[in-house]
């Protein structure tokens, strides 16, 4: 089955298109990494596919319903960049934030939802800065902080927008680590992903894409030399030595 | 009301002063908010863009009427955010310049306004002409009662959505993702906000209101780094500017309400900036030696 599918969407921005007529689906259980050039609408797609921006045209069906209606079983990793971390809080509260859909509104969070958190701080390697604050952690700190909390959401599928960007090597195990379990837990993920060289250690699934897709699926059948040429354009030669299997 | 009469005030004042505390408190609870979510310069552009629609309803039915007030204040300063948005979108104006331009337009047209009522209908006796600066002693029970069932009703709001502020201001697409209306809390904030503005307007003036909402929470921020201590605190810091600003105006004579009260909240400021547990410079200063 399907978890996610995405129809003719199509994104403009001051009059430029972001993304023209992308369609593709994933399916469930799999990692998928998003592969681009800058600009080619990695993160566009995420947000569109979220509704978090407005689009032209498209639909995205989760399992095969509207996306409007399962909204629950997503989970949003966002670039750390997007928010201000000089917000007056700490990590144990932003992690909380996972947790307010179930908890609803008006009430506060319980000593479950509190221990619940914690948890999640724990299982990205973050339990000694709960209560830090979030000001006071690094960039790599900052991200697992962000992980924690789509953990607390406790979602079917996760989108994650370029959570290795400039981490640090304990982060990018921690990130690693946590895409293994959801995968083994049978849950689907899909990442915004920037380094060509760990492409294929990482992801068993790929979504070529420049403003269009150029391929998706499988990453040993897709994630080819040919395709990545045409995904980044001609000026490809450098990446050889950087895709190992050569991918032909 | 003991405590105020100790200090020799009678039942008239001791209302106000109860009014401008829970308007201080009000506006420095909601401010917290505005402040983190980086929109003080667009609420001063409201707050100021309120006066002619004010002024509109009252030459439209000649008459005193907070909600009346409060539907024009909210048509023109609606309309003035809009303005601010289209500027920025459609030209290469930058945001503090289009904030600039309708500040002034919105202003002016209410200064011309307020002038006419004046000349026309006598609005001294409606006590319109506080509206620029505000006079706390041009108050009476009635204009006092509304200001304190405003206040109320907005800290209650503020307290019952804080964990839905909280995470709008923090990351809106979070927020979105999760499932919360965060078009309709950031309207929520923003009606509250306008609200802030009409019931203060006769005792702080359009002028000096953003002030209100902007001081009390960025003083706060200098001691702490949790968002409800600092939404209490900037709570405080209003409540005491508030109510200093009013005594101050009610016990010296010619001395305009909102300017007290800001000067108030601006000498808290400068004692927060200075030392502050969490920011403050010389906290900041001891850490490093």
């Amino acid at each position: 089955m399907d978890a996610i599918t995405v129809s003719g969407m199509t994104v403009v921005y001051d009059k430029q298109p972001a993304l023209e007529n992308v369609s593709f689906s994933i399916p469930e259980g799999s990692l998928t990494g998003v592969i681009g050039p800058n600009g080619a609408g990695k993160s566009t797609l995420i947000k569109a596919a979220l509704q978090l921006i407005p689009v032209r045209s498209g639909t995205v069906e989760v399992f095969d319903q509207p996306y409007k209606n399962q909204k629950q079983l997503i989970g949003y990793v966002p670039q750390r960049s997007e928010v201000d971390w000089d917000f007056p809080t700490n990590a144990l509260d932003i992690v909380l934030m996972g947790r307010y859909r179930q908890i609803g509104w008006f009430k506060r969070a319980n000593n479950k939802d509190i221990k619940w958190a914690r948890a999640c701080l724990e299982k990205v390697g973050m339990e000694g800065f709960a209560k830090r604050q979030i000001s006071q952690l690094s960039g790599g700190q900052q991200q697992r902080v962000f992980l924690a909390r789509a953990l607390a959401q406790d979602a079917s599928i996760y989108f994650m927008d370029e959570p290795f960007a400039g981490v640090d090597a304990a982060t990018e195990k921690a990130i690693i680590q946590l895409m293994k379990n959801w995968k083994r837990q049978g849950k689907t993920v899909l990442v915004v992903h920037h380094d060509l060289s760990t492409v294929e250690d990482y992801f068993d699934h790929v979504l070529l894409l420049n403003k269009r897709p150029v391929d998706c699926g499988p990453t040993q059948s897709v994630f080819t030399i040919d395709n990545l040429e045409k995904t980044y354009g001609g000026s490809i030669a450098f990446l050889q030595k950087t895709t190992p299997a050569g991918g032909r | 009301m003991d405590f105020f009469s100790v200090l020799g005030f009678d039942a008239n004042t001791e209302w106000v002063l109860t009014g401008s505390l829970l308007l201080g408190f009000a506006s420095g609870t909601i401010g917290s908010f505005v402040l983190l979510r980086k929109q003080s310069l667009i609420s001063d552009a409201m707050a100021h863009a309120t006066l002619p629609g004010v002024c509109i309803m009252y030459i439209l039915f000649q008459v005193k009427s907070i909600p009346l007030f409060l539907i024009g204040a909210a048509l023109t300063g609606l309309l003035a955010t809009q303005a601010i948005q289209l500027i920025i979108h459609r030209s290469r104006i930058k945001t503090d310049a289009a904030i600039g331009i309708v500040i002034s337009v919105f202003f002016g047209f209410g200064i011309v306004l307020l002038t006419y009522i004046q000349q026309h209908f006598g609005g001294s006796k409606a006590g319109l002409d506080t509206f620029i600066f505000g006079q706390a002693a041009s108050l009476v029970k009635s204009d006092v009662q509304v200001i304190t069932i405003g206040s109320l009703i907005l800290t209650m709001i503020a307290a019952l959505f804080f964990k839905e502020f909280k995470t709008v201001v923090f990351d809106p697409a979070f927020a979105k993702g999760i499932g919360l209306p965060v078009r309709l809390l950031d309207s929520l904030l923003f009606s509250m906000v306008l609200l802030v503005v009409v019931i203060g307007i006769q005792m702080v003036g359009v002028v000096l209101i953003a002030a209100l909402l902007i001081t009390p929470p960025l003083a706060a921020r200098f001691w702490t780094e949790q968002l409800g201590v600092m939404a209490f605190l900037g709570g405080s810091f209003g409540a005491v500017s508030g109510i200093s600003g009013a005594i101050l105006s009610t016990t010296i004579d010619h001395l305009p309400t909102g300017p007290m009260m800001v000067l108030s909240a601006s000498f808290i400021f400068f004692l927060s900036f200075l030392f502050g547990s969490k920011k403050g410079m010389l906290p900041r200063m001891v850490k490093l030696l």
